[in-house]
């Protein structure tokens, strides 16, 4: 396929791009199984640069978020190399280069809202009156000023999910991930969020690596989207979105929008079909 | 309108457990009459055929040695074996409340420290758990009616008397629902909450001290509850076997060697208001220690 062989050339073009936040190369992640063993991932290779705002989609099995865990190190690699700002995942980590958002808010109930903001600048060694004024002025970029004092089974889902947010981008990382964020939510409150998160991510410029199976989500909120096919996991196609920055949800009804969701659509039907 | 509906509540949950000692009362009488009359009329009215039955009532419920004592003689009996003697006097049953009581928290606090112990290393070493579990719950099978005595031999060999042996005792029951409690809350984290701590880089000390340990204390109190009303059996059934020297198990032993019916049940309902108070005083220190924290 033409374009899948585009995405292959992007990695080989520029394996140690100054800009590149993380840069993965023919990783392959095999779970091995009594029977057989399952390909999660066959020889990826993918590489993001700086401010970019990447979306993984695809089919579940397609081993999107298997890829995104490799990069936190949360899984290991059966071969191929992921290097995130020119180190290995592992010391990435230890580095603490990354914020990572979970499909459940995963807040601890014996903490307060604000308390489990603090909760990563507690383990990183920040003093208690430092961690305070950060979480709060975390908590006050996801909109949550006044809750601090309230306990995570006060709140709604979705502000749960912003009280992780705000937890994981507390230590300033330059790369945040995320998987399947919202995908607990009603559409009412996705589509909230989704605008907040974009806001966030306009301002501060992060890298973001967003896994979703959502195709209005991913054509909303990426700039580049990496479209990948199930058994093996494979990137099928990478597609460049050329919407405006500061876009709003009302540009989900512009033709530009509509022809990102169309092409979506056709790679993920071709992925599926191969 | 806060304060009303909040004593509304709290009448509303009294009531029903007034009712249940309400009734309770009232049987205890009937059953009184039932148990003391034979007696009653055997002894005291061996001489006097021409007893009425209202005679009958008033002596069913007030015999020195009734087989069953009424409700007032047993209350009487407290107040009086409570107030009538300083509180530091062998014939005060708040004296012996206190020994026991001493055994048990003593116990209770060596057999929760053993439990947290168990539980730590179990937790952190799964091959401990197969060699540790089968030998933790062979020990609760064991009758303490049959390990009270020994214990308190081998430890009398070694001039070791008093307060400890039943301690001891008292430790034996207490460490079991702590050891099961704490492991389990110790596991209870869940997938998400651990890898969130993996993404943090944090050490295991922090994993232990910041997830684990609060996680484990929504399991850990309900056993501390559970481990007190133990203990405090162990420690009664711990003085048994002494001598009778103190505490409220030798007021039961003396109780039911002179025959003393009315001292056993004082001695008896004295244990289970100790026992209601000890676990009273963890759910305080349980709600001082997880505030706001409850799902």
């Amino acid at each position: 396929m033409a374009s899948g062989q585009a995405a292959q050339d992007t990695a080989t073009l520029h394996p140690t791009d100054k800009s590149a936040v993380v840069e993965v190369s023919d990783l392959s992640v095999i779970f091995p199984a009594k029977d057989q063993s399952v390909v999660a991932l066959d020889r990826v290779s993918l590489t993001i640069r700086e401010g970019e705002f990447i979306s993984l989609i695809g089919p579940s099995g397609c081993g999107k978020t298997t890829l995104l865990r490799v990069i936190a190190d949360l899984e290991q690699a059966s071969s191929g190399t992921v290097l995130v700002n020119g180190m290995s995942s592992r010391e990435a980590r230890l580095a603490r280069a990354y914020g990572y958002v979970f499909q459940a808010p995963a807040l601890f109930p014996w903490r307060t809202v604000l308390q489990n903001v603090m909760l990563p600048l507690e383990i990183h060694g920040r003093s208690a009156a430092e961690g305070r004024s950060i979480a709060r002025e975390h908590l006050e970029r996801v909109g949550l000023t006044g809750f601090e004092g309230k306990y995570p089974w006060q709140l709604s889902g979705g502000m749960q999910q912003r009280v992780s947010i705000a937890r994981a981008l507390g230590f300033e990382p330059k790369l945040l991930m995320m998987d399947e964020p919202f995908g607990a939510l009603d559409e009412i409150t996705r589509d909230r969020l989704n605008e907040q998160l974009l806001r966030l991510w306009e301002r501060e410029k992060r890298t973001v690596v967003f896994v979703t199976h959502s195709i209005p989500e991913a054509a909303f909120l990426s700039s580049r989207i990496v479209v990948m096919s199930a058994r093996p996991g494979r990137i099928v196609e990478v597609i460049e979105s050329d919407l405006p920055a500061d876009r709003t949800l009302e540009i989900r009804e512009t033709p530009a929008f509509m022809k990102i969701a169309h092409r979506l659509r056709v790679a993920l039907a071709s992925g599926h079909g191969s | 309108m806060a304060a009303e509906a909040s004593s509304l509540r709290a009448v509303d949950r009294a009531l029903p457990v007034l009712a249940v000692l309400a009734g309770s009362i009232a049987l205890w009488y009937l059953a009184a009459i039932w148990l003391n009359a034979p007696q009653v009329i055997e002894r005291v009215f061996a001489d006097r055929p021409d007893w009425s039955w209202r005679e009958l009532l008033a002596q069913t419920w007030s015999m020195d040695r009734p087989v069953l004592p009424a409700p007032h003689q047993i209350a009487l009996d407290m107040f009086h074996s409570a107030f009538d003697w300083p509180p530091d006097s062998p014939r005060s049953l708040l004296y012996h409340a206190g020994v026991t009581s001493g055994a048990t928290l003593l116990g209770f606090v060596l057999g929760s420290l053993l439990g947290a112990v168990l539980a730590l290393l179990i937790v952190n070493l799964p091959t401990l758990e197969r060699a540790l579990f089968p030998w933790i719950i062979a020990s609760q099978t064991v009758p303490v009616l049959a390990i009270a005595p020994i214990i308190i031999v081998i430890l009398g060999s070694f001039n070791l008397t008093g307060l400890l042996p039943k301690a001891l005792i008292s430790m034996y029951l207490c460490f079991f629902p702590v050891v099961v409690a704490m492991v389990k809350g110790l596991r209870s984290p869940g997938v998400f909450e651990r890898e969130l701590m993996h993404t943090y880089a944090a050490s295991k000390q922090q994993t232990f001290w910041k997830l684990r340990v609060p996680a484990s204390l929504p399991f850990l109190f309900p056993s501390l509850r559970v481990a007190i009303a133990a203990g405090l059996v162990g420690a009664i059934v711990g003085e048994l076997p002494t001598g009778a020297q103190a505490g409220l198990g030798a007021r039961l032993l003396t109780g039911s060697y002179y025959g003393n019916t009315v001292q056993i049940w004082s001695a008896l309902v004295m244990a289970a208001l100790l026992g209601l108070t000890l676990t009273a005083g963890v759910s305080l220190v349980e709600r001082v220690t997880l505030p706001g924290g409850r799902q």
